[in-house]
């Protein structure tokens, strides 16, 4: 699914004071179908939100974003999100959870079951269909996240730092499945995150984000070869990218600080 | 001590006490100390108990027991429906929660002059008693329960494209159930209380109308039979919701 914003914007109501504050301003950029874009930037810098708008969730303030040249309304059954909360329903089977989104697009009992079951091997759940959320580890329950949203066979999907809460050593281990698990999907995908590492390794390319309000700095390439294993993080030319990565996101860093954008926070 | 040696000891520590109890209550009255015609005692009441089950408690038994089962069925429709619907609608809860408030905190009992005026001393009274002590609490803790709903379901449920319809069925109702049980803890002792109160103000049989007859005649074994009656059954259903509840254990996350 091709991507592409026209100066979007987004602004928030603060809920307290009431001030309005710009979450996005004037982003453009465009991506190819079947790629693998990471956004990646501070804290506050507006990548949620743009997954957000992608998802349907928010209405951009201003400008628009097409997919495949269509204006997004609202959530669509092309699309799916995997949360940075896992977000499954304490009362279901992790079965049960990965049908969930197949269940409320009105799929068909049986043929739900089939991709369910497929997708239950794929992202290395077997055996533990029958379990409940709370049995499952952190890194379980993102696999759960993520099966529920390859079900529904999405055109575009959202992910928004889905590997935030779980510990280094889950973390590496979960971008190697990602990537397994995309060779094989080879769905066009935007990937938000805040670590360096991860989007490098990941990503085909690699969208900054400036802080407060939120707009794009750079757009970086990513050739490294594919499928790419966890080793691939010794790799020189992983460095290279990512040193240059970090060079901008310290500049950047430092600007914001110098501005005092985080006092108060 | 291992846990299950503690729990076993806990029953017995438990039923020494009732032991005990049960002895002192025959002993005292036993010994003059104090004047059985007030407090009877064990064996008084097991006699009374066993001259009342001859003589027609069954029948009171089974009067009190329809009123409060149709009255507690009646409560909960009432009370789930409402309470799923009063938590998910947001113009609903406009306009009907303040008076469910207020319904809850003023005394019901007051009410049931007016029920015995509306519908008799016969069981519809007592129906509407114990449906007016029960549907409230359970109401207001399905209420609660739906708003308890995770809003990262919601959030997960709208990027599927789910309408309200779909998030109130898979999301509002199933993680009310928890909410319903703890509702229905409360509503039990309400609905007895419900059939008790109306049966003492006015009617025709009943658990209730006999502990009334008796306590009139100055007949106070008698009396202590139909309090243990309800004690017991009070008891029964409140363990019996007990291991309901356990059913959520499964996936309740602590």
């Amino acid at each position: 699914m091709n991507i592409e914003a026209r100066n979007l914007s987004v602004d928030y109501t603060l809920r307290l004071t009431n001030e309005p504050l710009a979450a996005l301003k004037s982003v453009s950029f465009s991506v190819e179908s079947g790629k693998f874009v990471c956004l990646i930037g501070a804290s506050g810098c507006g990548k949620t939100t743009l997954l957000n708008v992608a998802a349907g969730l928010v209405a951009p303030s201003a400008g628009e974003l097409l997919l495949d040249g269509v204006p997004v309304y609202g959530p669509g059954r092309d699309r799916a999100m995997v949360f940075q909360s896992a977000a499954l329903l304490p009362w279901r089977t992790v079965f049960k959870n990965a049908m969930y989104g197949l269940e409320i697009q009105g799929y068909p009992f049986r043929e739900a079951k089939r991709i369910v079951s497929e997708l239950i091997d794929l992202v290395g759940l077997t055996g533990f269909e029958k379990s409940f959320p709370r049995e499952l580890s952190g890194g379980m329950q993102q696999r759960v996240n993520l099966a529920r949203a390859l079900a529904t066979q999405p055109k575009l999907l959202l992910m928004d730092e889905p590997f935030a809460s779980l510990d280094a050593q889950m973390r590496e281990y979960m971008q190697g499945e990602i990537e397994r698990i995309w060779q094989q999907t080879r769905q066009t995908t935007l990937f938000v995150t805040h670590s360096i590492d991860e989007a490098v390794f990941l990503a085909d390319e690699i969208i900054v984000m400036t802080s407060r309000p939120g707009r794009i700095k750079t757009t970086v390439q990513v050739d490294l070869p594919r499928p790419r294993a966890l080793e691939m993080k010794k790799d020189p030319r992983f460095h290279a990218i990512a040193d240059s990565l970090r060079d901008q996101l310290d500049r950047e860093f430092r600007e914001m600080m110098g501005q005092g954008i985080f006092q108060g926070d | 001590m291992n846990s299950i040696n503690s729990s076993v000891r806990d029953k017995l520590l438990a039923i020494l006490t009732g032991v005990t109890f049960v002895g002192l209550w025959e002993i005292l009255p036993a010994s003059g100390l104090i004047n059985p015609f007030f407090t009877s005692s064990p064996s008084r009441i097991y006699v009374a108990a066993k001259w009342l089950f001859a003589n027609g408690f069954w029948n009171d038994i089974y009067v009190s027991l329809t009123q409060f089962t149709l009255g507690m069925l009646l409560a909960m429709v009432v009370g789930i429906v409402l309470g799923l619907l009063l938590g998910w609608y947001k113009t609903l809860n406009a306009m009907f929660e303040p008076f469910v408030t207020m319904l809850n905190a003023m005394p019901r009992v007051a009410l049931l002059p007016i029920i015995i005026l509306w519908l008799g001393i016969g069981m519809e009274s007592k129906i509407a008693a114990v449906f007016l002590g029960a549907f409230l609490p359970i109401i207001i803790t399905v209420m609660k329960g739906v708003r308890t709903v995770d809003e990262n379901l919601i959030k997960c449920a709208r990027s599927f494209g789910a309408n309200d319809a779909q998030m109130f069925l898979t999301l509002a109702v199933p993680s009310s159930l928890p909410f319903i049980v703890a509702g229905l803890h409360i509503a039990v002792g309400r609905g007895l209380v419900g059939v008790v109160i109306g049966e003492l103000l006015a009617s025709q049989a009943g658990v209730g109308h006999m502990m009334a007859k008796a306590s009139a005649t100055f007949q106070i074994d008698k009396v202590f039979v139909g309090v243990l009656f309800l004690a017991v059954f009070g008891y029964l259903l409140t363990e019996l919701l007990k291991l309901i509840e356990k059913q959520f254990e499964k996936w309740r996350p602590q």
